[in-house]
């Protein structure tokens, strides 16, 4: 899985591209450590290339909303969400936990 | 074409590197079998929450033994069943999770399951005599 970093102004943009699952999530882990450790709080997951998530996946990203959510510092929002993707997240419940938008810029706008 | 009454059977090392060709090898099965792509997706999903369930749980970790993937073909869907040879898990016994929490009181535990349960149309678990776990999964056409 590749995944790609955009910084802007107003929040970072994570681009992954593939599948997310239990063997490839652990990337997903690091790319987002790598903003918060840098004290950026403020985070848009591009999902327009990514067919595929699991449980695991989703972990990755609620356990990074908690994180930039404390305090209030900031939050994890997604764009581009594929429909089948989007039916799991909305199965289980966790849809709630997350703003959607319909494209990158809107979502990066919200900030 | 659907082919109907094709079994077929692969057996994976119990280690999350094979989640996708678990799910290439069951994905090609649900086209033959002639699901939906929505339906497609819901087993290759199942079938992935299961075989991490499978790794974690059973075996306690990645290469400690390995999955059996049967695939039956059938004239009305997909029958899938999963063998492992660790110890008993049943993911029926876990609590389901809530998800009327705020945030920071989410908890993973059990969410593979809980989808599993919504995704698929049928789901049986048993351990087996001779030690391990058997899973079979069903999703109609």
């Amino acid at each position: 899985m590749d995944i790609a970093i955009t910084n802007f102004k107003r929040c970072d943009v994570v681009k992954a591209n593939g599948r997310i699952d239990s063997y490839t999530s652990p990337d997903l882990e690091k790319a987002f450590n790598e903003i918060t450790e840098a004290g950026k709080f403020k985070i848009v997951f591009d999902m327009s290339d990514v067919n595929f998530v699991s449980s695991k996946g989703w972990w990755v990203l609620i356990d990074n909303q908690k994180k930039c959510r404390r305090y209030k510092r900031g939050e994890v929002v997604l764009a581009n969400i594929q429909k089948d993707i989007q039916e799991s997240l909305g199965l289980v419940g966790l849809s709630n936990y997350f703003k959607v938008f319909d494209d990158v810029t809107s979502a990066v706008g919200s900030f | 074409l659907v082919k109907t009454n094709t079994l077929l059977k692969r057996t994976f090392p119990g280690r999350y590197e094979s989640l996708a060709s678990i799910r290439g090898f069951v994905v090609q099965a649900a086209k033959d079998a002639g699901l939906s792509e929505e339906d497609i997706y819901r087993v290759e999903l199942s079938v992935d929450e299961a075989c991490t369930n499978i790794i974690e749980h059973a075996y306690g970790g990645e290469d400690r033994g390995d999955i059996n993937c049967t695939l039956n073909i059938e004239e009305g869907g997909l029958r899938i069943r999963l063998q492992d040879f660790g110890e008993p898990f049943n993911p029926s016994k876990v609590p389901a999770p809530r998800f009327d929490v705020p945030i920071d009181q989410l908890k993973s535990r059990g969410v593979g399951f809980f989808l599993m349960k919504k995704l698929m149309d049928e789901l049986h678990y048993e351990s087996t005599p001779q030690g391990g776990n058997v899973m079979v999964m069903y999703k109609s056409k």
